[in-house]
């Protein structure tokens, strides 16, 4: 183990101490000066802290900040024991339920802290979820896999492909559904990604997260993984699915389409709203799976799943603003991007100081679309002229796409075509229910929260 | 019952909470305050043990988890944000509240530590909706002078206020917690286990209230100090008894406590002689309803017509000892009662010691006694409730019942108002605390330590001597205004009204004691309100003989102003004009006395004048009127 290793978190003055005085983290060690005495378990330090203390949990449990100084003196008395990390057993399956496959991503769901030294350690695996969620035996037979084990605001493109390999595997061995614990950052971009990746779907695929890690009492990963399992072992229907609380009561897990839904609060944890749609079923009190709607993919264990995990990664989002320099859209192009997905403003619109750039890009052939920053809503650029230049530029509107699914599907787009001209009407056909002809008034969330 | 306290070996440690008067909750921008009204919203939770407390988890904690049962959330706009409700973290560390505390340590010679650390320490029965209480120790290793004793404090702290329980529902499957009081900045402080008397623990404590009600920046009000009790025996066990709200309850709290001890002993040595053992207390569990079919006992019936059980235990050997006192009002049958409803969820428990009672007959406990095999030397214990409750209850009565042959069960206890202790809940293990790593650390440099240091508030004893000094009071008065919560409200009403200082003074200790002992609920007045009677008095707008009145008023009437009470009271002052006219009536009233006795009547007239003008007219007006006419 390197030095580093053993003395996590410490810098400068602080690891020279405690390098000198030969203490390790987990080691129970004395503090003595200025007139006081701590002795206690050397603990971490956070990457945030300075490098002038010590952190020591005394016997009370209560961690303290020492400060060091030249009258300062630290002796080990103790060698600590160094945390271990036991899953409890797995619950024994029972043959006659369901069998569905829980694979892990990483993320809040997936992490959990070192209750001795208060590390954060992000990678609980699978099993560890079925381990802290018993219940899950009484529901199905689970298969656990780890995946990866990273933050979501570090999944690319090639992580989306994995992902859809993987749950391909799964289904073509039997699985009666699939579930994808996930950081919720990026959640959703993951959920479009698979939606139009995995098409004719036989099971469901659900993607789940957690906005309260999974090492509290008051986590949702625990009714949020259960609302999944019954869903993905249970469910009628055979889509991509983000399942999350629908309100910030445990009482009800939603699932929403992945094209559909987005990650609207920082921290609740009803974070997950459908945009121009609405939750396709629902879990309410612990019963089963409510379908809300007549309009779905059926389960269907006779289809054949269709796998296309192809994303370009030469596709861009940009945000127009006030002021928004038009020359950002050469510089996009000069990168080799194929694809630019402007977030304009309103039904459609970006100044008309943009149209020189956006006619020069399309005509190099990068694909340019637009998708309205207002997220709820349709846009319409036929209501107004900067509307119509637009069009004409060649600009492609993303009906009620919101942002970030039309990325998405702009990346899977140019991963199935080299051709420019297959590709846009690829983009522009309805694919995983992405676009919907309708808008009901109850699809924007407009309101106050509460449960 | 005279008990020798050193003989038997007591020794109590005392752990005081008191809520700190800052501006702001602990971690977010929400007024520390409660609120009364239907609350705006309700939200449903479920706490669960996380996988590295299995094992080590509060078992009751676990075992309502396993039952199912969930915490109803209630919350309004004013009182708590989202961070109450876990929808969002927690700001940093309210820097007024790390200053107080500060202030209270260095009073108590205790050491600042240089980095605070906040900490996680789990709790699961709903009072936090985050599953923890955050905690954070700021100082430690001091020491306060009590009388010529030297206690040793051994730490304090600073941490957030757990949630209010209002009441449980749907068989005790749904708690409900009013999420208002969460995050409300708590001091505690913990003292070394040297006490050795009940009276001793008493001092301690009004010791260390006197010392953080120095501090200007406490709480003040029932609910707003909560006082904790180690108490041990060594041939008994160490107890926690918490939240005794009133000072003076303390040494009756640990006089009870030794006292159930010390008679749980006794019970158990002459269970033992009598050869009962523990095993002998068999979790045979009958089901007695078919007995009570036609009852007249009034709780079974209900029970019974609602399709419920009746079941029933035998306790072997244990006839008579049931109803056997541990403290005033408290049996051995109320430790049984206390542990079933605690993990039955039921009402109560009945027991054949209190038979024939309650509507059950005779004939009842004999075909009770009948269906569990009880001889004369058994006791039977039954209970009418669902069958799960009835018989998680009943096993909770087996367990206590078990624990009596073994001796003192170490637990948990809550203080009633009466000094006796309930069971609340079995004493959780090693504290299990975690860093609460979304607030980082909190420096405390010493520059800022001298800084607090340089500003510390007076000490109880320096000010004493300076409100004698400055005020004219005298040592009592002085003596009770210091311990009162009142002392600075006291300095602000001398300074800013014409009233004498030991008007106010008298006011504040002797008349709100009076008032409320006559069920006045004296922290229903705002301070303000306080003030403003003074400053009325001071200027002659209000009688100072009707300031008891106008107080017991206010404190009926949450929300309103003096002026309010004064037109509510019809206390207005009467004008000069007015004095005259009634002194002039009463005069003619008893125009014969006044003949017969001149100048000597006017001790009569005055008694008689004041009777109607009390609190309206100031008696050095009507003094001189009557003495001026009688001249």
């Amino acid at each position: 183990m390197s030095q580093n290793e053993a003395n996590l978190g410490y810098k400068g003055e602080a690891l020279e101490a405690l390098t000198k005085a030969g203490c390790e983290v987990g080691d129970i060690v004395r503090v003595t000066g200025d007139g006081k005495t701590y002795e206690g378990i050397l603990i971490p330090r956070s990457e945030s802290g300075n490098n002038k203390h010590v952190v020591v949990k005394l016997k009370s449990g209560y961690n303290v900040g020492i400060r060091l100084s030249a009258n300062v003196k630290i002796e080990k008395v103790g060698k600590g024991v160094k945390p271990s990390f036991a899953s409890p057993p797995l619950p024994p399956q029972r043959e006659e339920l369901p069998k569905i496959v829980i694979m892990s991503t990483g993320g809040t769901i997936a992490s959990r802290v070192d209750y001795r030294t208060g590390a954060v350690r992000s990678a609980i695996s699978a099993s560890d979820l079925y381990g802290v969620v018993p219940e899950l035996a009484d529901l199905a037979q689970v298969d656990t896999q780890i995946l990866f084990s990273i933050y979501s605001e570090n999944i690319t493109q090639k992580h989306w492909t994995k992902i859809a390999q993987t749950v391909a595997e799964h289904i073509a061995q039997g699985a009666k559904g699939v579930i994808i614990a996930h950081g919720t950052d990026t959640m959703a971009y993951t959920a479009a990604a698979l939606s139009f990746a995995l098409q004719n779907l036989p099971v469901p695929v659900i993607v789940v997260g957690a906005q309260r890690s999974s090492d509290r009492p008051s986590s949702d990963a625990a009714t949020n993984l259960i609302g999944a399992v019954k869903a993905a072992a249970y469910g009628p229907f055979a889509e991509v699915v983000v399942a999350m609380h629908e309100t910030v009561a445990d009482t009800t897990i939603s699932f929403n389409r992945g094209t559909k839904v987005r990650k609207c609060h920082t921290s609740r944890r009803d974070t997950f709203k459908p945009v121009n749609g609405l939750p396709i079923a629902r879990t309410a009190d612990n019963n089963e799976v409510t379908m809300l709607t007549t309009d779905y993919r059926k389960r269907d264990p006779s289809a054949q799943l269709v796998l296309k995990p192809n994303f370009s990664e030469k596709v861009a989002l940009v945000k127009f603003y006030p002021g928004f320099d038009p020359s950002l859209i050469d510089w996009y192009a000069e990168r080799d991007v194929k694809g630019i997905l402007l977030e304009g403003s309103g039904l459609g619109h970006v100044s008309a100081r943009c149209f020189g750039a956006i006619q020069n890009v399309v005509s190099q052939g990068v694909i340019v679309a637009l998708a309205s920053q207002c997220i709820w809503g349709r846009v319409n650029m036929n209501v107004y002229d900067t509307g119509r230049d637009l069009l004409s530029l060649g600009v492609i509107p993303c009906d009620d796409m919101f942002p970030e699914t039309a990325l998405v599907k702009l990346m899977w787009t140019l991963g199935q075509n080299r051709d420019v001209e297959e590709a846009k009407k690829l983009f522009k056909t309805n694919v995983a229910g992405e676009f919907s002809p309708r808008t009901l008034p109850q699809e924007t969330q407009i309101k106050e929260g509460g449960a | 019952m005279a008990v020798d306290y050193a003989k038997v070996g007591l020794k109590v440690g005392l752990e005081i909470h008191q809520q700190l008067a800052t501006a702001s909750k602990l971690f977010c921008s929400c007024p520390p305050m409660l609120f009364k009204d239907e609350p705006q919203m309700v939200f449903l939770r479920r706490l669960r043990p996380t996988q590295s407390e299995l094992g080590q988890i509060d078992p009751s904690a676990y075992f309502e988890f396993q039952k199912g049962v969930k915490v109803l959330y209630e919350a309004n706009r004013e009182t708590a944000c989202l961070v109450e409700m876990d929808e969002e973290p927690p700001h940093p560390l309210n820097k007024e509240a790390v200053e107080t505390v500060l202030t209270a340590s260095l009073m108590m010679n205790m050491q600042p530590v240089d980095e605070v650390h906040v900490m996680r320490k789990t709790v699961i029965d709903g009072s936090n909706t985050t599953g923890f209480q955050r905690t954070c120790i700021v100082a430690l290793d001091g020491w306060i002078k009590v009388g010529e004793k030297v206690i040793p404090m051994q730490a304090a702290s600073l941490e957030e206020d757990a949630a209010r329980k209002i009441g449980t529902e749907a068989d005790g499957k749904i708690i409900r917690y009013r999420i208002d009081r969460l995050g409300i900045p708590l001091i505690e402080v913990a003292t070394a286990p040297v006490i050795y008397s009940p009276m001793e623990a008493q001092e301690v404590a009004l010791a260390i209230g006197r010392i953080l009600r120095d501090t200007g920046k406490v709480m003040r009000g029932l609910g707003t100090i909560r006082q904790d009790l180690n108490v041990s025996l060594p041939n008994g066990a160490l107890v926690e008894i918490k939240g005794v709200q009133a000072l003076d309850l303390i040494s009756t709290v640990v006089e009870y406590e030794v006292q159930r001890q010390l008679n749980l002993i006794t019970a158990k040595d002459e269970l033992t002689s009598k050869g009962v053992k523990a095993q002998d207390i068999k979790e045979d569990i009958v089901d007695a309803t078919d007995v009570f079919k036609d009852t007249k006992c009034k709780v079974i019936k209900k029970a019974i017509d609602k399709k419920n059980v009746v079941k029933a235990l035998k306790l072997t050997g244990f006839a008579g000892f049931l109803k056997r006192e541990l403290a005033p009002n408290f049996r051995i049958g109320t430790e049984l009662s206390d542990r079933a409803k605690f993990w039955g969820r039921v009402g109560g428990i009945f027991h054949t010691d209190e038979m024939p009672n309650y509507g059950v007959t005779t004939e009842e406990v004999k075909a009770l006694r009948k269906a569990v095999s009880a001889g004369a030397e058994d006791a039977v214990v039954f209970v009418a409730d669902t069958a799960e409750n009835t018989v998680d209850a009943l096993k909770a009565v087996v367990e206590r019942a078990r624990e009596i042959l073994t001796g003192v069960p170490a637990e948990t206890r809550t203080a009633k108002e009466d000094g006796t202790t309930r069971y609340m809940r079995p004493r959780p293990g090693a504290a299990r605390m975690y860093p609460e790593t979304d607030i980082p650390p909190t420096l405390i440099t010493s520059e800022f330590v001298e800084h607090v240091r340089e500003n510390l508030p007076e000490s109880a004893e320096k000010k004493l001597q300076r409100l004698a000094k400055e005020y004219g009071l005298n040592e009592k008065l002085a003596t009770q205004i210091v311990d009162s919560e009142y002392n600075t409200l006291f300095e602000n009403i001398v300074k800013e009204s014409d009233v004498s200082a030991t008007t106010v003074a008298v006011f504040l200790t002797e008349s709100l004691k009076a008032l409320k002992r006559d069920g006045i609920a004296v922290e229903n007045v705002a301070d303000e309100q306080i003030r403003e009677m003074f400053r009325r008095i001071g200027s002659g707008e209000l009688a100072k003989e009707a300031v008891s009145d106008v107080f017991a008023w206010l404190s009926k009437n949450e929300g309103k102003v003096v002026r309010d009470a004064v037109d509510a009271l019809g206390l207005k002052m009467l004008s000069k004009e007015e004095i005259t006219v009634l002194v002039d009536r009463v005069m003619a009233e008893n125009k014969q006395s006044i003949e017969k006795l001149g100048k000597n009547a006017f001790g009569m007239l005055m008694g008689l004048v004041m009777k109607e003008a009390r609190g309206k007219a100031k008696p050095n007006d009507v003094s001189e009127l009557v003495k001026q006419k009688l001249s």
